[in-house]
């Protein structure tokens, strides 16, 4: 194909694409603020950290928003994609690259070098990035940073500052501005204010753990660590509520908000990894690979994440109900028997139920690993995890040293290949690389368990207009999920996808108005046609009957 | 086994072909000059805003045709002998079918302007169209200004990709308001002042006279008929419309006219040779109220999923439902469902009901028959429909006084969109006081 013209990685790209003097200005300003974070993380001791750390984070903030408000609000309203597949930023150019190695390496080191952001170790007081945020953090909470406030903070003012201008560039769409208004809201006072505040509470003799109430287990894979659900209860009836509404969360809440709304009602209105994707990933959407080989891999990897996650975590509380049966009132037997039976049932309900959904592949993954994980309640009934002992220094490329049972094994392991490889090195750092939501793709085992039951049983649906599609691939372009919307749309199909998280950006950008995210009843909800809305009826009574 | 040949690679020959292997095993090659693989060719203005890539634009896969088992043959047919059933292409190639399929598509209309064919004016079909645009006006340095001719669905894409690269765009409309001829008047009026919200020079009632040259044989102006004023620039696009692109069938006894004759069968005069698509011209007079050519993206692939049943030993007569379409103008999107006519050629029992809203943007125009009442077709501007709503209440042959009062039901834009409904049926009811 002679498609010759990619400005990608060119020096002189398109004139329209320069930005005008007042986006320079606002530029500079966002980049002194970054700045002035790299010069603490190279120990520069500033005087007064809380003015310095003000305004770093106020320039940050102030930048973009100037920049954004020259980009958008100096246009009419509508779709504003122009030239992304020309800047070098968002079409895997130099500054891509760039950009992305720097946000790896920044993972890298946060995940497993914190004493280089200046994390003080043995009860040392931190110094370098760290300790810049220490002000804000005796705000908030009354202790010193860690290195999980610092990333936390910058994670959210990105969500406020990339989400005041996603809401900018979608001024026109109501869905999209209610969407980021409300993962904006989540960010900042789910995952970070309120659990800094609770944080006040703790004492002596009562202490919670860190909470974000919004993050449920498997996203939240240490949701029922030993030492979490010890706390919980320890702390009485508030760390009991906690623990229970953890539970009712991952079997009651979310199964119904999923069958009314979709899994979007989580993960592109609540979540906090959606979020970020949402807002500072916006960018990078169109870099998702639609192509059919990745739809296999992200199903056999998704999936498989999944299983981990469950093995895993049962092992983890087997284990800890195995040690002392006088403890809790749920034994190791009894919680391995109920879990099997659970998955037997459900397994057992939707092969019989929705047979005639599941393609042969979806039957045999589905068999498969149900034997899978039956294989792993059954060792773990008859041994003790444990006594059996593992030495991780195999499995982390020689950063972990450490010999571990098996259970904690598999919790480290978990840990750090999917909770701190996957979702934070991968999943973000490779943004400008992968696109945004990679990890919400390939490896978020909780999106997996909303996407089966929003392929299944679920009134979510993305309605597709009679014959109105032009194939013009917008859809499917700015799909982040990787979903070739179009494939669906251009059939009169309605799109029904495990993997999709409802932005809605499909529809927005759409320019014959053929997308429409809705809730309705199941019935019909999948409608493949040969023959499209518009043509002879009898053809389409003869052909679609067929 | 039966070989059918398609020419062309567009939507109405890509369509034929799959439903022709959804329903037999037959031998399917398609022929094509312009590209090795469908594109869509609605979105290559996409390419050149940025949008997509464009590779992007291909609905299918490269393996998708080869797992179809759909041969694809890159080349430009020459002539065609319907005697031996045999294609000769350019350089030499044949090719024997058993069964033919025409589906070249258009090609943009020139009307004989002095200069029309100097380098920097152009059209806006093909991928060769928007390679050259992409050469002749990559940015504003080297494009300082375009002038496009012609103020219908192509022109007014071409101004918005030229305004992507903040080209300057001078916009010469024949008629006295932007698409007038299809498009009642106060959608009309709408869009002309959408198109100057986008700083687009847009110049009603002129006419292009003369294209100039530079001693290059690039363009260098342009001179307008009405007032005599020469307009620098350094891109004409030329967008007065598309005639079939059928010169290649001249020597053959396939009979033309516009297009190539087919009934309704999309049968030519000679046995086993079809013609689908924008290159298709209905022998006996527009099927209903269609015209006997029909330019249109939904039209073609209409016409491919009957032909398909035809020539797989269904045969059935091209016998299309409800009118449809739909369009963007810069940042306005536009439906229509059955017919609503604009001033010119409106028969005269068709009576319209308009409602624009303040922020001028959305608007919607019914058409309904004035003794009857009967609701004929819908436009609107702003407001996204449902099509299977429509295409039910025309079949079911309501009112104009029902879909009023049921417009929520047809309702398709996102959720937490406001509404206008309840607006809209208050105009409506005031209108029927006043009267």
């Amino acid at each position: 194909m002679s498609n010759k013209i990619d400005h990608s990685m060119s020096l002189a790209s398109p004139d329209a694409l320069n930005i005008t003097t007042k986006q320079k200005i606002a530029l500079a300003f966002g980049l002194v603020g970054l700045f002035i974070l790299v010069l603490a993380l190279f120990n520069v001791d500033f005087p007064n950290r809380a003015v310095f750390l003000t305004l770093s984070l106020g320039l940050v903030i102030g930048g973009t928003i100037v920049y954004s408000r020259e980009a958008y609000l100096t246009k009419l309203e509508g779709i504003k994609n122009d030239g992304v597949w020309f800047k070098s930023l968002t079409s895997r150019g130099v500054l891509g690259w760039a950009l992305g190695i720097v946000l790896t390496v920044f993972y890298i080191v946060l995940y497993f070098f914190p004493a280089l952001l200046g994390l003080g170790t043995n009860g040392e007081a931190n110094t370098g990035l760290v300790a810049l945020f220490d002000p804000l953090s005796n705000l908030l909470s009354g202790n010193n940073a860690s290195q999980w406030f610092v990333y936390g903070t910058l994670y959210t003012v990105a969500i406020l500052a990339f989400g005041y201008k996603f809401m900018l560039k979608y001024r026109h769409n109501r869905y999209q501005q209610l969407r980021t208004g409300s993962v904006m809201f989540f960010q900042t006072a789910f995952a970070f204010v309120i659990p800094e505040l609770m944080a006040r509470l703790n004492s002596d003799d009562f202490s919670l753990p860190y909470n974000d109430l919004k993050n449920m287990w498997p996203l939240n894979y240490y949701a029922f660590d030993q030492w979490r659900v010890d706390q919980f209860i320890n702390a009485q009836t508030v760390g009991l509520f906690f623990l229970i509404l953890g539970v009712v969360m991952v079997f009651v809440i979310s199964p119904y908000l999923t069958y009314k709304y979709g899994k979007r009602w989580y993960c592109s209105w609540v979540c906090g990894c959606g979020g970020l994707a949402e807002t500072a990933g916006d960018s990078f959407r169109q870099l998702s690979n639609k192509g059919v080989k990745a739809w296999k891999f992200e199903r056999w990897m998704i999936n498989s994440v999944l299983v981990f996650s469950i093995v895993t975590t049962v092992a983890v509380i087997s284990t800890f109900l195995g040690y002392d049966s006088e403890k809790y009132w749920f034994t190791k037997g009894v919680f391995l028997i109920s879990i099997g039976v659970f998955l037997t049932l459900l397994l057992a309900g939707i092969l019989y139920y929705k047979r005639k959904e599941l393609n042969k592949s979806a039957f045999r993954g589905a068999i498969g690993y149900y034997i899978l994980t039956i294989a792993f309640l059954v060792f773990y009934s008859f041994f003790d995890l444990s006594q059996i002992k593992i030495n991780a220094s195999y499995f982390s490329f020689g950063l972990n040293q450490n010999t571990y049972n098996f259970d904690s094994a598999l919790r480290s392991f978990y840990g750090f290949g999917i909770g701190s490889i996957f979702s934070g090195v991968i999943g973000t750092g490779f943004y400008p690389i992968l696109g945004n939501r990679a990890w919400c793709r390939m490896g978020c085992p909780m999106a997996t368990i909303m996407g089966i039951q929003q392929r299944l049983f679920s009134k979510f649906r993305i309605t597709t207009n009679g014959g109105q599609c032009i194939s013009c691939g917008n859809c499917s372009n700015s799909c982040e999920m990787g979903i070739d919307v179009r494939a669906y749309a251009q059939k009169g199909e309605n799109i029904v996808r495990s993997s999709c998280v409802g932005c809605g950006v499909c529809s927005a950008v759409c320019p014959r108005g053929v997308l429409k995210l809705e809730n309705d009843s199941m019935d019909g909800r999948i409608n493949p046609t040969e023959v499209l809305l518009g043509n002879d009826v009898d053809l389409m009574d003869f052909v679609n009957k067929n | 086994m039966e070989h059918v040949v398609i020419i062309g690679n567009g939507i109405s020959g890509v369509t034929v072909a799959r439903h022709i292997r959804k329903n037999s095993d037959k031998k399917i090659t398609i022929v094509s000059a312009e590209t090795d693989y469908f594109f869509s060719r609605t979105a290559l203005m996409y390419i050149y805003m940025g949008h997509m890539k464009f590779e992007h634009t291909q609905p299918y896969e490269n393996s998708f045709w080869k797992k179809n088992r759909i041969e694809l043959k890159k080349g430009f047919v020459e002539t065609i002998e319907t005697t031996s059933k045999t294609l000769h292409f350019t350089g030499g190639d044949i090719l024997e079918y058993d069964k033919l399929v025409i589906a070249t598509g258009s090609k943009p209309n020139k009307f004989g302007w002095p200069g029309q064919d100097l380098e920097g004016a152009q059209g806006l079909y093909s991928k060769q169209d928007l390679d050259s645009i992409e050469r002749n006006a990559p940015d504003n340095k080297t494009c300082k200004r375009a002038v496009i001719v012609g103020g219908g669905l192509i022109g007014i894409e071409l101004a918005e990709m030229l305004n992507s690269r903040s080209i300057p765009v001078t916009f010469l409309v024949r008629e006295d308001s932007f698409w007038n001829g299809v498009l009642p008047k106060g959608e009309s009026a709408m869009i002309n002042r959408h198109i100057k919200n986008h700083h687009i020079d847009l110049r009603l009632s002129t006419n292009l006279q003369e294209i100039k040259s530079d001693e290059n044989g690039r363009v260098k102006s342009i001179v307008i008929t009405e007032t005599g004023e020469e307009i620098e620039c350094n891109v004409v696009g030329l967008t007065a419309g598309v005639a079939p692109n059928i010169d290649f069938l001249k020597t053959s006894n396939i009979e033309t006219n516009r297009g190539v004759l087919v009934n309704r069968q999309l049968e030519t005069n000679i046995p086993d040779v079809y013609a689908i698509g924008d290159c298709a011209e209905q022998r006996d007079g527009g099927i209903g109220q269609r015209r006997t050519i029909e330019a249109v993206w939904y039209t073609g692939r209409m016409m491919g999923e009957v032909l398909a049943q035809t020539i797989c030993g269904n045969p059935l007569e091209y016998k299309p439902g409800h009118w449809f379409n739909s369009a963007k103008f810069l940042d306005l999107e536009y439906q229509t469902y059955g017919w609503v006519f604009a001033d010119r050629g409106r028969p005269e029992y068709e009576e319209h009901f308009h409602w624009i809203h303040e922020d001028d943007t959305k608007c919607i125009t019914v058409a309904y028959h004035k003794d009857t009442k009967a609701f004929l077709g819908i436009n609107t501007f702003g407001i996204r429909m449902r099509h299977e709503t429509f295409d039910r209440w025309l079949t079911e042959k309501r009112d104009v006084d029902y879909v009023i009062k049921n417009l929520p039901e047809a309702n398709f834009d996102p959720e937490f969109y406001k509404h206008f409904e309840k607006d809209i049926l208050a105009t409506y009811n005031n209108r029927l006081q006043t009267v």
